[in-house]
């Protein structure tokens, strides 16, 4: 393996760099999103069945 | 009748994250055993070291057009059964397939410049693809700009749908205009013209582009079932709240 890419480094790197960099952000603000979604919508749910629980005792 | 089962979006949710695990792993897998590849192949006789672009270059192109093909079935499917889930699914293409396509125009630019001595040429290939690329900036833009779900699920697939006329224009576009692109070299009816040790690491590389696309996709379906159930949850509390 040779990672020397002489005169066409530049090109070479710059479209290798610009992916990783690209996939690598969409891939995390995906995971991220989703996880923030799923302890948001968590959190919701369990302040809506504390409140009935409330409600029962009441 | 599978597809129409999992159409349930809870059902959906159950059966695909157990999967995803597995997928995100298969996917990294792939991509190291696909990027070893694309520096141990051998150089071309005449463009030297850039065709080691072409392995990244050619399946972001792949994955812009598969992915429009997704989201406008997930659209059509949307538009016709008025499934919320098909909505959802072609709601979270767009982005993948935005970021594929752009990969595509932007990798496409950097091996143009020393293979073909400009950056940019307004010919039918890349002309096409920026089309593509303008239809998914188009379709999320339009998606955030509508704020009553079903109007916006309705309005954006009309668009994802009239855009699906763009992907036989983007293949055959090197057939029907004079281009500096060139022409089909794996998918021909004669068979590939890459030579073997070119084209495996092209079609490890593919194949780990298509199940980061299949992850991703799973994950932001799911991210936009759970957004649907919290503002349900939100809407019923503010209606409850309202009146009382």
């Amino acid at each position: 393996m040779d990672f020397d890419f002489g005169k066409y480094a530049f090109y070479v790197w710059g479209c290798y760099g610009v992916s990783a960099v690209a996939l690598i952000g969409l891939t995390v603000l995906s995971v991220v999103a989703h996880r923030d979604r799923a302890a948001k919508l968590k959190a919701l749910q369990e302040t809506l069945a504390a409140e009935k629980a409330q409600k029962v005792d009441a | 009748m599978i597809i129409s089962w999992l159409a349930n979006p809870e059902r959906f949710s159950k059966v695909f994250a157990p999967v995803r695990p597995y997928l995100a792993a298969a996917t990294a897998i792939l991509f190291v055993w696909g990027l070893y590849l694309c520096f141990a192949s051998p150089e071309d006789y005449q463009q030297g070291d850039t065709v080691r672009i072409m392995y990244i270059h050619v399946p972001a192109a792949w994955m812009g057009l598969f992915t429009y093909l997704v989201m406008g079935v997930s659209s059509f499917f949307g538009l016709i059964f008025r499934h919320a889930l098909a909505d959802a699914a072609a709601k979270a293409a767009a982005p993948i397939g935005a970021v594929f396509t752009a990969l595509a125009l932007i990798t496409g630019s950097l091996w143009g410049k020393p293979m073909w001595g400009t950056w940019w040429e307004w010919d039918g290939r890349m002309t096409s693809v920026l089309v593509l690329f303008l239809f998914y900036i188009g379709y999320m833009a339009l998606h955030a700009s509508i704020e009553d779900e079903t109007r916006a699920a309705k309005s954006t697939a009309i668009l994802a749908l009239i855009g699906l006329v763009n992907l036989p224009i983007i293949k055959f576009s090197v057939d029907w205009w004079n281009t500096l692109h060139q022409g089909a070299s794996v998918f021909r009816a004669d068979g590939p013209t890459v030579a073997p040790a070119m084209l495996w690491p092209l079609l490890i590389m593919a194949l780990a582009y298509h199940l980061l696309f299949v992850w991703l996709w799973l994950v932001r379906i799911d991210c936009e079932i759970l957004s649907r159930k919290y503002n349900g949850l939100r809407a019923r509390i503010s209606f409850r709240e309202g009146g009382a």
